[in-house]
Parts: C-alpha cells; sequence; structure tokens
C-alpha cells in the first residue's frame, strides 16, 4: 500500500512540476518581452542594456558578439526563404554584430499568427508575407511603414506600388507572381491572338478540353478570371488619382461587367468553362496532354515539364476588347509596428535583403520572378519560363489589399459560379453582386 | 491495488500494519523521499524563478497565482495522508490550465470587440497610427545623415544632395555646420559632438527612431526622421495626438478625433480611424446575433440544420449500427468474425480523409459516384443545397455506423440470451422480445453513448469543413454562410475566414452553442437516469 502510494506520489510530483514548468516557462518568456516593451519607452541606454539582457537570458542564448551592438532581430519566414535568410542572416551578424534569428513558419499561417502575436510582444521584427495582407495588417495596426527612400526606383514599378497603401510603403518586396497561360507547344505551336482562337485552336488540337482553367464548383474563381473581365473593361475597382485603388468606385458594376456576366454564362453553357474541372483536375488533365492550353501560375509549370509536356508561356488572350490583365501578387518582407530593433532591421531590409545577390538567391529558390528590377532582368534573360511570367506580369495589376476583399472575394466568386451554372439571368446575378459588395465595403 | 495486502493476515491487525509500514519505509522509502525531495526541490525553483521573472516584469497577478500555486503543490505532497489531494493535482492543474482558462477567456472575448482593427491595446493603437500616418513629403530629397551626441542628447548631421551640412537635434531646427569634417557626401566629424557608431545607433535605437529634427522654425515645414541611421526623409505628421484631451487632430483638415468609447477614435461625425484597440463592450455581441437582420436569419437558420443534423446522423448512424450488430450477433451467420472486421473498416480511417475522398467521389462530372454509379448522370451532389445536405448525412452514416455497430454488439452480447428464452416460452414473438426486453436494456448501455454522440455531431467541424466547406453558399444572405454550415463551422468563418475577423461575435456564438449542448446533455442524462431503473 506504501509503496504504491510512494510511487504515485513521486508520479504526480513530476507531472505537476512538468505543468508548472510549462505554465511559468511560457508565461516567463512573455513578460520578458512584454517588459521590454515598457521599458522600451524610457530612451536611457542603461535601461536598453538591461532589458536586452534579460531578454536574452529569458531566451537563454548569447545574442552578442564581440562588437558594441547588441540585440537580436527576429524574422518569421517559410521553409524556401528560411533557406536564404539564413545565409544573409551570418553576414549581417558578421558585419554588425546583430544576431539574427529566423523562426519557420507556413506562409499561410503568418498573417494570422503576426496579427494576434505582436500586441503581445511575441511577434518578430520582420515577417514575410504578401502584399494583399496589408488591408488587415494595418488595420490591426501591427505594421510599421519602412521608407525605401530612393532604392524604391531600383524595384519594378509594380512591387512598389502593391507594398503601398494609403499612401505608405510597408514592405521590402522579393518577387512577383501573376498567373500566364501555359501552353503545350506539340498541341499548339502558336500562341492564339484572342480568346476565340484559342478555343478553335483547342478544337482543332482534338484534345479532350480546348482550354482549361480550375474553378469551384461553389466558389468559381474570380483570381483566375480576372484577366477575362478586365478584357471587357471592368477592373474591380476604379483608380484614384494616386493610381492606386478607390475601393468607392465599384468599377466592375459597370457595363463592362455585365458584358462580362454575359460571355461567362454563354462560356459557361458552351462548357468551355467548367465549374466542376478545379485546380487538381486541371493540372492532372493538361500534364496528360488532354488539352493544349492552361491558365494557371508558375507553380504549375514544374509538375507540367516533369511529365514530358513542352511548356511555353504566352500572354492571356483577351476575350473582349480591350488587354487582359490579371493580378499580381508581390511578396515581401514587413516590419512589425512594435519592434524595438527598427534600426537594425531596415537596415537588414535595405541593405542587404534588398541588394540583386539576394534577390537573385531568393529567385533561385523560390522560382518567381524578383521584384528588384536588375534580377529581374536578369531572371528574364536567363529563365524563358520567367521571362514568359514576367512580360505577362508587365500588363498586371496589383491585388486590391484593403481588408473588405475577403467580402468581395466570397461574393463575386459564388456569384460568378451561379452565372456559368446558368441559374438565372446572368445580368441580374450580377448587379445583385454588386450590389451585396458596394453594401459589404461600406 | 489492496487486495494483496488485505488479504495478509497479520494486516487485519493495526500493530501488523504499522509493523509492515515501518519495514517497508526503512528499505526502499528513503529513495523515494529522495525523489519528491528532488522532484518538488525542482518544482520550487523553477517556480520561483518564474516568479521573480514576472515580479521583475510587473505581471503581479501571474506571478503570485505561480508561486501560491507552487506552494499550494508542495504542501499536498509533503502532507501526510490527503491521498485524493495527491491523486488530483496534476490532473486539476491541466485542468485549469488548459480547459478552465480557455473557456473564461472565449467567454471573456465574447465581452469584447476583438477582431480586425480592435486587436490590441489604445496604446499601441495610438501608436500604430503616429506609425502610419508619418508622410514623406512628395519629392523631397534624400539627406545623408550622420547622428552625432552631445552631452547625451542625439542630432543629426546631414548632407543634402546640394552640398549644404545641416546639423539639428529635437530641440534646435536644422541650421549651416560651418566647419564639418565630410568624406564621402557624408558628415564623420562634428566639433564639440561624438560620431556614433553603427553600435551605438543600434544600441540606441528606440531613441533614434522616434527623434524628429524640425527642418525649421515653422513646424509645418515637417521634420527630419531616420529609420535605419543612415538616411533621413521630411515627414509631415497627419495626426497629433493630444494626450490631456485624449484625442487626435488631423492637422490638414482640422478634423478632431475623440475617443468614443467603443474602441477607436472617432470624428463628431462618426467617421472612425483605424486602427482601434480592443474595449469591453458588454452584452453587445449578443445583441448584434438576435437583433442584427444579416446575422439572425443565418443564424436561426444554421440552428436549425445543425440539430436536424446531429439528430439525424445520431438516429441513422444507430439504426444501421443496431441492426447489423443484430445481424452479426446470431449464431446463424457464418463467418461473422471477418465480415465484423470489414464493417469496422470506415471506422479505421481518419475521418477528414474519407471526407476528402468523398467530396472527390461526389464532383458532379468526374466522381465515381456519378460516373460509375448513375452512369454518367450529372447529379449535383455537393452544389445543390438540398443534395449536399442528404450527402453530408450520407458520408456522416458512412463515418459513423462502425461506431453504434461496436457499441451496440458489446452492449448486445451483454444482455444475457436467458432473458430472450424466457420471454419465448412465455409466448412472445422474436421482435416482440427485442422491442420489450433486449431493447430497453440495450438502451441502458447505449442512451448516453447516443447523447455524446449527438453532442459530437452537434460540433462535426472535420465533415463539413472537409466535404463542403459548408457551401454550397446561399448567395442572397448577407453573410457567408453555406447550406451545410452548423454552428461550429460558422463560428469558424466568422472568426478565421476572410479578412474581416470578429472574434467577439465568434466567441459569443461558442458560447451560445455550449449552453445549447450543456442543456441537451443535462435533459437528456436526467431521462437516461430513468432507463437506468429498469436494472
Amino acid at each position: 500500500m506504501t509503496v504504491n502510494t510512494g510511487r504515485f506520489t513521486t508520479m504526480t510530483a513530476l507531472l505537476g512540476l512538468g505543468a508548472l514548468a510549462l505554465t511559468s516557462c511560457g508565461s516567463g518568456d512573455d513578460s520578458a518581452d512584454a517588459g521590454s516593451a515598457e521599458s522600451a519607452d524610457t530612451a536611457s541606454t542603461d535601461a536598453e542594456s538591461t532589458d536586452t539582457e534579460s531578454t536574452d537570458a529569458a531566451e537563454g542564448e548569447a545574442g552578442e558578439s564581440g562588437e558594441a551592438a547588441s540585440g537580436s532581430l527576429t524574422i518569421w519566414a517559410d521553409a524556401n526563404r528560411a533557406e536564404v535568410l539564413n545565409e544573409v542572416a551570418e553576414d549581417f551578424e558578421t558585419d554588425t554584430g546583430i544576431a539574427v534569428e529566423i523562426v519557420q513558419q507556413d506562409f499561410e499561417e503568418i498573417r494570422d499568427q503576426f496579427v494576434s502575436q505582436v500586441p503581445t510582444g511575441e511577434g518578430p521584427d520582420i515577417a514575410v508575407g504578401a502584399h494583399d495582407w496589408l488591408g488587415v495588417l494595418v488595420n490591426n495596426g501591427v505594421v510599421a511603414p519602412v521608407e525605401l527612400g530612393d532604392t524604391a526606383e531600383d524595384f519594378e514599378q509594380i512591387a512598389v506600388d502593391a507594398w503601398t497603401y494609403e499612401g505608405q510603403t510597408y514592405g521590402l518586396p522579393y518577387s512577383i507572381e501573376n498567373i500566364a497561360l501555359l501552353r503545350n507547344t506539340e498541341l499548339a505551336p502558336e500562341a492564339p491572338a484572342d480568346f476565340d482562337e484559342m478555343i478553335q485552336m483547342g478544337e482543332e488540337a482534338g484534345t479532350e478540353y480546348p482550354f482549361l482553367v480550375g474553378l469551384d464548383p461553389n466558389e468559381s474563381d474570380p483570381y483566375h478570371l480576372y484577366p477575362f473581365q478586365t478584357s471587357f473593361g471592368a477592373p474591380v475597382f476604379g483608380t484614384a488619382e494616386d493610381g492606386s485603388y478607390d475601393s468607392s468606385q465599384l468599377a466592375m458594376a459597370d457595363a463592362g461587367g455585365e458584358e462580362f456576366a454575359s460571355w461567362l454564362a454563354e462560356q459557361g453553357e458552351a462548357g468551355v468553362l467548367n465549374l466542376n474541372i478545379d485546380g487538381d483536375l486541371a493540372q492532372e488533365s493538361f500534364n496528360d496532354g488532354n488539352s493544349p492550353f492552361f491558365l494557371t501560375g508558375p507553380w504549375n509549370v514544374d509538375g507540367a515539364q516533369e511529365a514530358g509536356i513542352d511548356v511555353a508561356v504566352d500572354p492571356i488572350p483577351a476575350a473582349g476588347d480591350q488587354d487582359a490583365q490579371p493580378f499580381a501578387g508581390v511578396q515581401g518582407f514587413f516590419l512589425s509596428a512594435q519592434s524595438e530593433n527598427v534600426v537594425a532591421a531596415s537596415n537588414f531590409l535595405i541593405n542587404y535583403v534588398g541588394t540583386a545577390e539576394v534577390q537573385t538567391a531568393l529567385y533561385e529558390t523560390g522560382g518567381r520572378a524578383p521584384a528588384l528590377t536588375e534580377s529581374f532582368e536578369q531572371a528574364l534573360r536567363e529563365d524563358e519560363i520567367v521571362a514568359g511570367f514576367g512580360e505577362v506580369g508587365t500588363e498586371a495589376v496589383p491585388m486590391p489589399a484593403i481588408p473588405e476583399m475577403g467580402a468581395v472575394w466570397d461574393d463575386w466568386g459564388s456569384s460568378q459560379a451561379a452565372i456559368i451554372k446558368g441559374d438565372g439571368d446572368p445580368v441580374d446575378l450580377w448587379q445583385t453582386m454588386s450590389e451585396d459588395i458596394a453594401s459589404a465595403i461600406d | 491495488m489492496s487486495a494483496p495486502t488485505t488479504t495478509r493476515p497479520d494486516d487485519r491487525t493495526a500493530d501488523g500494519r504499522r509493523a509492515r509500514r515501518t519495514a517497508e519505509t526503512a528499505s526502499i522509502g528513503w529513495k523515494l523521499l529522495l525523489l519528491k525531495i528532488t522532484a518538488l526541490g525542482l518544482l520550487n525553483a523553477v517556480s520561483v524563478y518564474a516568479a521573480m521573472v514576472l515580479f521583475f516584469n510587473e505581471r503581479w497577478l501571474i506571478g503570485t497565482l505561480v508561486v501560491v500555486g507552487g506552494a499550494f503543490l508542495t504542501w499536498i505532497y509533503f502532507q501526510r495522508g490527503a491521498l485524493p489531494a495527491k491523486y488530483l493535482a496534476p490532473g486539476v492543474v491541466f485542468l485549469l490550465i488548459f480547459q478552465v482558462f480557455v473557456i473564461l477567456y472565449s467567454g471573456y472575448v465574447a465581452f469584447t470587440n476583438y477582431g480586425t482593427g480592435h486587436n490590441s491595446t489604445k496604446d499601441h493603437a495610438i501608436h500604430a497610427i503616429m506609425l502610419q500616418t508619418q508622410d514623406r513629403v512628395p519629392d523631397s530629397p534624400t539627406y545623408q545623415l550622420t547622428v552625432v551626441e552631445r552631452s547625451g542628447e542625439l542630432g543629426f548631421a546631414v548632407t543634402t544632395e546640394a552640398g549644404e551640412i545641416l546639423l539639428g537635434s529635437a530641440e534646435t531646427p536644422l541650421e549651416e555646420l560651418p566647419d564639418a569634417v565630410v568624406e564621402d557626401g557624408r558628415v564623420v566629424g562634428v566639433p564639440d559632438h561624438e560620431v556614433l557608431s553603427f553600435a551605438e545607433l543600434v544600441e540606441r535605437q528606440q531613441e533614434l527612431t522616434t527623434l524628429a529634427v524640425p527642418l525649421s522654425e515653422d513646424p509645418n515645414a515637417g521634420a527630419l526622421r531616420t529609420q535605419d541611421g543612415q538616411r533621413a526623409y521630411v515627414y509631415t505628421s497627419r495626426f497629433v495626438y493630444d494626450e490631456a484631451a485624449d484625442t487626435m487632430t488631423n492637422t490638414q483638415t482640422g478634423d478632431t478625433y475623440a475617443d468614443g468609447g467603443e474602441g477607436a477614435f472617432v470624428t463628431e461625425a462618426g467617421e472612425e480611424l483605424m486602427p482601434g484597440w480592443r474595449v469591453n463592450v458588454g452584452l453587445e455581441n449578443f445583441v448584434r446575433a438576435v437583433t442584427e437582420e444579416s446575422i439572425r436569419g443565418p443564424l436561426l437558420y444554421v440552428t436549425a440544420w445543425t440539430f436536424a443534423f446531429a439528430f439525424l446522423s445520431v438516429a441513422s448512424t444507430f439504426i444501421l449500427g443496431l441492426f447489423l450488430a443484430i445481424v452479426f450477433n446470431d449464431p446463424r451467420m457464418k463467418s461473422r468474425r471477418y465480415y465484423r472486421l470489414v464493417m469496422i473498416l470506415p471506422y479505421a480511417f481518419p475521418g477528414f480523409l474519407s471526407a476528402l475522398v468523398w467530396a472527390g467521389m461526389m464532383n458532379q462530372e468526374f466522381g465515381f459516384i456519378n460516373n460509375v454509379l448513375f452512369g454518367g448522370a450529372a447529379i449535383p451532389w455537393l452544389s445543390d443545397p438540398w443534395l449536399a445536405k442528404f450527402s453530408i448525412l450520407l458520408v456522416n452514416l458512412w463515418l459513423g455506423f462502425p461506431y453504434m455497430f461496436l457499441v451496440c454488439t458489446g452492449a448486445l452480447q451483454s444482455i444475457p440470451e436467458e432473458l430472450t428464452e424466457a420471454a419465448q416460452m412465455d409466448g412472445a414473438k422474436p421482435f416482440q422480445a427485442f422491442r420489450q426486453i433486449k431493447f430497453p436494456l440495450l438502451l441502458v448501455s447505449i442512451a448516453p453513448l447516443l447523447i455524446s454522440s449527438f453532442a459530437f455531431n452537434f460540433n462535426n467541424f472535420n465533415l463539413v469543413y472537409m466535404l463542403t466547406g459548408g457551401g454550397p453558399r446561399d448567395i442572397e444572405a448577407g453573410i457567408n454562410v453555406g447550406s451545410t454550415d452548423i454552428l461550429i463551422s460558422m463560428v469558424y468563418k466568422v472568426a478565421f475566414v476572410g479578412s474581416q475577423s470578429d472574434y467577439g461575435l465568434a466567441s459569443a456564438f461558442s458560447i451560445l452553442i455550449f449552453f445549447i449542448v450543456g442543456t441537451i446533455s443535462v435533459i437528456a442524462f436526467r431521462r437516461t437516469r430513468a432507463l437506468e431503473e429498469l436494472n
């Protein structure tokens, strides 16, 4: 009896210890950082150095080198970026003595994690992200502007435009991503001039589908169909004087949008746009040689080439009488509003990540066109796939970043799906959608 | 545990027991005691360290909790006796941290406006607004910057493109600096000042990045600021925060934004300045859930479907599971064991995987079901509102019947066969015997499982998320809610989908779900107690 009790007591003691250790460690770190946030307000050098020391002690690392520069940077990056950044971080540490800690995160997770962690003091100084997160990040007050200064001119215009929100630049861009038309050169030797010609060529090729694009049965895919929409002169929002989106002008509610809706219904009826072919199915069919054309992004090129398809990247053929402009997504690095290492962080971004060497390295692991013009042009010269996407990208427009986009995508997608399915009059459905979106934005 | 000791004859007497205890304590007791002291010592060391760190950072509440908790645990384990407490303490600690805290925290969030735009404290919001509204003066030049110090005060020594050399600090606007040493267009030496190295800049970066050196005596001309310590630019502040009045003033339009008490600065006209901050809003989230038409409509619809879904899922899986259990429990059935094995297979696959596979099979054009079973018919299994509901029930039947089959088989086998035989002797037909004797006995052990199964299906997020994602969406509805959404998937959408998160409203919904499931469970368990009296 006593033996049993004794053993059990020990076990429970251990468990309790574990639990306590767990909780106390968690809150220990937490408060250490929050504490440094508080003492940061006092500007004296003494307070500064003690606080960095206590942070270091809590995290159990010795972040100081022989140089006087103390402190450390924390960066959140996804696996691909982390690899390149590790090397940059080493250089930075040798040059400045500031330790850089790179925390690997899932790209998709970063936005929400950043929003919830920055206020607690657990957030990083710098994180990797996509420009269309800006609305959410800015409205939550978690990002700080990054002054690119004269270096802004060294970047592709669209990259800087995309990272500019309400007049401020919030990040250092590193890559530009947009969709284009993939062509199986065996089935279609020539690039089509417009949509109808593409369908005709697709039919002549005698494959199962004349043309492929991944859609969703209930949500369609307004992102992939956007170039066709713009070719009818129906951009989602009008533009303000400075070239940014003006979300109070819902330009797609105009006549062009209605024309596009009727076109969607026609293509749905003809079976050219098929909601049941989702992204995976479309990719599979293209890789099997079941269609000469596939409207998609750079992410599907490797798969097609591995499947033995000789791929060419073409401009997106217009369905209406204007240019087909896809959306561009620009990835970049942004700065936390609560960062205590602004000087170190902006030096790291502008003088290290913004260099051609690093931008090219990021391009080589990520496979997306670099944002820095020098690297961009080099990549274009070296790789015709990137050149193809890059060329289409010159036509591209940044994806809107306003926080209400979530609601816009929802309405937009489900209405497109209804139109393609033929659930009612396309123009009526489009008008209902426009009203819903307008009320969601207000 | 106590069985072997109590059967010993000498244990029956108090003397014998005492003798045994003394002997055992003498032999192995000291090792355990040592271990116990080490473990508790570690526990105390960790909690003292944690408390010190916490107190040092002025986290009084958590620090006190750690001290009290550590002391309490030590007291429990150093006590003689108090066996129940020793058993329960670790469990209670975990319960407090992982359950009670989580419940209380979501309860707390339900009474706040936490969500996009109201993400943090007021201080953070003010800080962010000030950061975001520093506008660089258009077409203004870049100033090559050297940071200098005189008696502890930082100053900017800059060179312009025109070759001017200027010096200024927070107090004194920029003025010509005649006798500076300049190399490569950058100041490297200033009389009476010390030039700071990069390491020193990093050391004082907080001070540096908040420093604004006025361009001239005219405050509207803007001020030089730097982010990297090497280049400075001219900025004007769009907003000025008046700490005494607690207002934000737009310097361009003159509008004044005051704290409206709802977690944001607002003008009198009602225009909000984002970001706001988190405040307590009382019952507003609950009030919104029932009064705002665009939320109430979908909420009622989704609640009704959640009940229908949970009830129909339990009923269908139970009926099929029971039927199969009875069939496979019949001794006349050959090779029952193998059939049973096959029956359990759906239960062996992870649920979300099965749901994904089913989603593929139900594709309108390429799915196995339409292509093979229905010869190429285009049945919109997942995109028609009613068929999607049917599909989700069907898939849940597939996923859920093996569980019911297992528990019914077990319960049936524990009911003695004599009862059936006795009933037959009394002239009952087989169905009558099952209906009136076996079934009520079966329910005694199964009913609690049915209730828990109901509660599980009420919150069966995986299935909905993986199979239909809540869709097809009703394009008429004001918020993003589909016709197969159940309450929990709707909560998920309100909180995490899209870019306008509303954690407050989502937590309020969660609390509603908690009360619904709780009430139903309490009522149902009360009623099953009545069943137990059958025994």
